[in-house]
């Protein structure tokens, strides 16, 4: 066939139909809820939906009308920031969290319905989710490991008063952190105490509880907080959470509010408990053993259970910010220089403004694509967690009927990683090509189950929070200045720069990003996730397979070089002949698990897009804009994993050749020739002195040599890392035609004519 | 009283006013750039009927609502989302489009050989309520088309209150011109209520409530039927949105007297 053919063909057809088709795949309007209900797979559940509108509409009504009349310029928690709880209540809102039992209206694992509201409300203002999701970060404790009697009281105490029923909500308060120098990132260093107050044969003893917190939300108004607490009585053993009411006798100093720049709507104090509560207040109950008092869970053990949830709701919240950008930063382009004396309607200064300059799009592209890769990889996580809740009941129930604890656990869980292991093979084989009873006979076994996801999860949560809130943050950065002088002030449409700082907080508490890294630096390298991750990529050159625009292949380039650096940095050492990838050389093990993120989020973002081709026609109000979306979303995918793959690229690299030193003139043997080495030669092969010079270094005769650092760094060895790496770099090819063809929509995409919450 | 109302609300979707609207020229006639692909909410009037009518057959014990919607199947669903935790109401969907450009007649013909078909509906306690006017065409002409289809004589029309009496029958407030009411006393249902704003805000969210409806609105959008409403032989030879018209100056201290004389001048021109 000819170069020409198919432009040749294509001269051929009319224009209508090339205009038609283009029109037809353009981006037409922004994604409602449509599209977002099946990416984020809760097309077929209406509780949620439900939930999702009414959250909303008190994002963008009340909350907003609050951030725009400047509640958040007050430290203090004032009446009116109080009323946004009652408007928590109103909607529905405060149950979403609760089991139908105790009063919640949404059935079975909560976690990507808490994860759909503080993304709703993120959207226009983070202080209101934190506020929001306080309670429930207070009852986490007690929903994760609290004995029954626990869960049914301060549960349903905590749900709103139904009509007619005379009862005050009760709110509450999480307080691990504590005044420097003691908790913080390290949360073993407690100072907080329990001692035994009064302790009477037979009867429930009386505890003292010392403690200081630093930073607790919801403090201004708690009725219960639930701390962390070291026994400081030998009496007691090791460490608990304990609940703490407001009426408990002793000091419960509420303390002074926090002088914080962000999360505004949201009440932050440094309060001081000095009360006498009785044993019954320790989360998960206690033991007596030998005249000791054995707590049944320690709170190290309490709070992984309980931050593994909730940090993946933190990370959406900078999701949303980030999406939510979008649509007033394209208002803002389009409108910039209209009601000029010298701009015409119709002119290109009047209908598009700013976006007749590339960069302002192409930035903008990229704030869409990080806030489609975080929400992907955010909603992912929370769904995992839905499906994993049961699984991991149920192992704490089976652990606990046969008192296996601690190591004991962890030595059985040990045993259970082979068959995890086969599982993950054969779930990966044709179901035509594998032993169907072995799969279906792994499939039933629940610990089993237990050990494929919760490898998954012990990454997922970590990437999400790590990810979606650091560079999160670097992007809103990037979303302030399109906005230009606005961005900066409080008047900025859709508040993009409360949200910058907002998005910094959110990648602190919690755990800030070493947490994560600390975290990500060990569960990525178990066997059983890496067994996922190879399937993975595997996953992704399929998919590159079928729908070759995704990016696909390019993020499964990056999995296979982000492979090798893992396993090469494990086993090498550095120049010094000190081991690499180990806990201490934090220089190693974080940028690869920043790494992984970047990786982790392309992927969730492309599997989404597969799912809303695959999904998107059975909506029939999505038949019109499908196509649009769709290719669309392809060109932000792949965008993405170029992103991705340049930041994994980059710092591979660093790890891999960072570490050695650089070869030297002065070192012996130095890789380079010597020109009395190449004088003789080139009486053999002519013209070998003076090429040699082009290609390599040599040291001349009076020991000069080229100025630079020393002899270029040979790749002996390394030769499989370098040919991927290069492959990778092969592997961007298109992706700024990709960005090209995203930015164009943005200056066609219809957006709404004004926006849906004040400013 | 010895039985409740049944009502009935006629509603459905409109555009939500955010959006940009703008009029093209479709396959089949003039259309909204995009309908589909915007997000729609309750046409304002038919809400302000459902959340009375809710309200009535809370107070009315042995009363029942159904909201009877025509509009893209698809649409409705989503729409439900909002309002299914807000009103007790069954859900009798017709799948067809609701949009500015449908003939209020094949529309009121399509409702009302719905409603006749309602299962278990008694004509005899029937409350027929909808809006006064919709917002996506301001016809106001389809409650009393669908009334008289149902061979329903007592009309009223932008109704802002109705109020069952002890005696058994209904006082209705009618808005007329000159910001006046006209009060009517009606025998009793049934009767045709196209409503106004009426005087309840929207009832706050009840999720409950919300997972209570949703269990009869799925299996009724699934069964909703195709209405054929359209605008056969109308030619439309101009549609255009309303412009909304601002001119905003910022004065600052202004007296009252000032700012009434001069809204009173902008009026006269
Ligand atoms: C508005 C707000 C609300 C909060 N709400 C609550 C709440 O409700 N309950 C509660 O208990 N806490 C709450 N916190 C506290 C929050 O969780 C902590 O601030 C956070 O965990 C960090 O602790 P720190 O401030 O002591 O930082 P530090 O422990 O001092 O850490 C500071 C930095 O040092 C580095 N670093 C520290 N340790 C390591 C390490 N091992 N490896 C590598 N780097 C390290 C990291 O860069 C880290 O970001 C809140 C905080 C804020 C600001």
């Amino acid at each position: 066939m000819s170069p020409d053919g198919p432009r040749m063909k294509r001269g051929r057809e009319s224009m209508t139909t090339a205009k038609t088709q283009t029109e037809k795949m353009a981006l037409r309007a922004l994604p409602g809820d449509e599209v977002r209900q099946i990416l984020w797979r809760f097309a077929d559940r209406y509780d949620l939906q439900m939930a999702v509108q009414a959250v909303r509409a008190l994002a963008r009504g009340p909350v907003a009308r609050m951030v725009a009349d400047g509640a958040r310029n007050s430290h203090e928690w004032t009446d009116e920031k109080a009323a946004l709880l009652n408007e928590f209540d109103a909607s529905g809102l405060t149950a979403l969290g609760m089991d139908p039992e105790f009063g919640g209206y949404v059935e079975g694992p909560k976690n990507l319905a808490l994860a759909l509201a503080a993304f709703e409300l993120s959207w226009v203002d983070g202080g209101s989710a934190t506020s929001a999701m306080a309670t429930n970060l207070a009852l986490g404790p007690i929903h994760e490991r609290g004995t029954p009697e626990q869960q049914k009281t301060y549960m349903s105490r905590c749900v709103p008063p139904q009509p007619g029923e005379k009862r005050t909500i009760w709110r509450g308060a999480f307080a691990l952190t504590e005044p420097l120098p003691y908790v913080g990132v390290n949360t073993r260093v407690l100072s907080g105490g329990v001692r035994v107050a009064k302790w009477k044969e037979g009867e429930e003893p009386l505890l003292q509880v010392e403690k200081r917190g630093r930073f607790i939300t919801n403090m201004a108004f708690a009725n219960f907080v639930t701390a962390a607490v070291d026994s400081d009585d030998e009496r007691i053993k090791g460490s608990c959470m304990i609940i703490l009411h407001e009426d408990d006798p002793g000091v419960f100093d509420r303390g002074a509010p926090t002088r914080k720049l962000v999360h505004q709507l949201s009440s932050t104090n440094d309060p001081i408990f000095s009360l006498k509560v009785p044993a019954s207040r320790i989360v998960g109950g206690f033991k007596v053993r030998d005249g000791v008092l054995v707590p049944n869970y320690d709170h190290a053990e309490i709070i992984a259970a309980v931050f593994r949830r909730t940090r993946v709701t933190v990370g959406l919240m900078t999701a949303a910010k980030l999406l939510s950008a979008v649509e007033p930063i394209i208002r803002y382009q389009r409108g910039r220089y209209r009601g000029g004396k010298t701009i015409e309607p119709g002119s290109a200064f009047h209908e598009l403004g700013l976006q007749q300059k590339e960069d302002v799009l192409h930035r903008l592209v990229d704030i869409w694509a990080s806030g489609e890769a975080s929400a992907a990889l955010g909603f992912a996580a929370a769904r995992l967690f839905d499906e994993f809740d049961p699984i991991e009941k149920h192992k704490d129930k089976v652990f606990e009927e046969r008192g296996l604890k601690g190591r004991a656990q962890l030595k059985e869980l040990k045993k259970l990683e082979k068959p995890a292991l086969e599982y993950i093979e054969l779930a990966a084989t044709p179901a035509a090509k594998r032993d169907a009873k072995r799969f279906e006979e792994l499939e039933a076994d629940r610990l089993v189950q237990f050990m494929v996801q919760d490898a998954v999860a012990n990454v997922l949560c970590p990437a999400v929070k790590l990810w979606n809130t650091g560079q999160g943050t670097n992007m809103m950065r990037e979303a302030v200045s399109l906005m230009g002088g606005y961005g900066i002030t409080e008047d900025c449409p859709g508040f993009i720069g409360q949200k910058w700082m907002d998005a910094q907080l959110e990648a602190t508490y919690e755990g800030p990003e070493a947490v994560q890294r600390r975290q990500l630096a060990i569960t990525m390298t178990q066997p059983v996730f890496l067994a996922h991750f190879r399937q993975w990529i595997a996953e992704m050159r399929r998919v590159a397979g079928r729908r070759p625009g995704t990016g696909a292949c390019t993020v499964a380039s990056a999995m296979e070089l982000w492979l090798w650096t893992l396993r090469h940095l494990s086993e090498a050492e550095d120049a010094d002949g000190t081991p690499l990838y180990r806990d201490k050389r934090q220089g190693v093990t974080f940028p690869m698990a920043d790494a992984l993120c970047w990786l982790l989020a392309s992927r969730q973002q492309i599997l989404d897009l597969l799912e809303l081709e695959r999904r998107g026609p059975e909506n029939e109000a999505l038949a019109e804009g499908l196509p649009g979306y769709v290719r669309f979303f392809t060109d932000l995918c792949h965008v993405q994993a170029a992103r991705a793959a340049g930041e994994v690229g980059r710092l591979c690299s660093e790890l891999v050749f960072g570490y050695n030193r650089h070869p030297s003139w002065e070192a012996e043997g130095a890789s380079c020739y010597q020109a009395d080495e190449l004088e003789p030669l080139d009486g053999f092969i002519p013209g070998i002195a003076a090429c040699a010079r082009s290609f390599t270094d040599v040291v001349e005769a009076d020991g000069s040599h080229p100025q630079k650092a020393g002899p270029c760094v040979c790749f002996t060895g390394m030769e499989a890392f370098t040919s991927m790496r290069r492959k990778l770099d092969g592997c961007l090819t298109g992706a700024r035609m990709a960005k090209d063809r995203a930015a164009r929509d943005l200056t066609q995409v219809m957006i709404p004519e004004v926006p849906d919450y004040p400013t | 009283m010895s039985q409740g109302f049944h009502l009935v609300v006629c509603g459905s979707i409109v555009p939500d006013p955010l959006q940009t609207l703008e009029p093209i020229q479709g396959a089949e006639g003039p259309a909204l750039k995009n309908e589909m692909m915007l997000p729609a909410v309750l046409d304002p009037w038919a809400g302000h009927a459902l959340y009375e009518a809710a309200h009535l057959a809370a107070a009315t014990p042995d009363s029942k609502v159904w909201l009877v919607s025509l509009g893209p199947r698809a649409k409705l669903q989503q729409l439900m989302m909002t309002i299914a935790p807000k009103a007790a109401f069954e859900l009798v969907a017709l799948d067809g489009p609701a949009g500015g450009f449908t003939e209020a007649w094949e529309t009121a013909e399509a409702l009302a050989e719905c409603i006749k078909t309602i299962p278990g509906l008694d004509r005899s306690r029937l409350l027929l309520f909808g809006g006064c006017a919709s917002a996506s065409r301001d016809a106001g002409v389809t409650m009393q088309m669908v009334g008289e289809r149902l061979e329903i004589s007592d009309q009223f029309l932008a109704v802002d209150e109705l109020t069952p009496q002890e005696n058994g029958t209904i006082r209705i407030l009618e808005r007329i011109e000159a910001g006046r009411y006209q009060v009517s006393e009606c025998a009793g249902p049934p009767l045709v209520a196209a409503w106004a704003t009426g005087r309840l805000p929207e009832p706050p969210n009840n999720a409950q409530l919300g997972m209570q409806n949703m269990r009869s609105i799925m299996p009724a959008l699934q069964k909703a039927q195709p209405a054929r409403v359209g605008a056969e032989g109308v030619e439309f030879l101009e549609v255009e949105v309303p412009k909304q018209r601002r001119n905003t100056r910022v004065v600052e201290d202004a007296s009252v007297d000032e700012m009434a004389r001069e809204i009173v001048e902008w009026i006269r021109k």
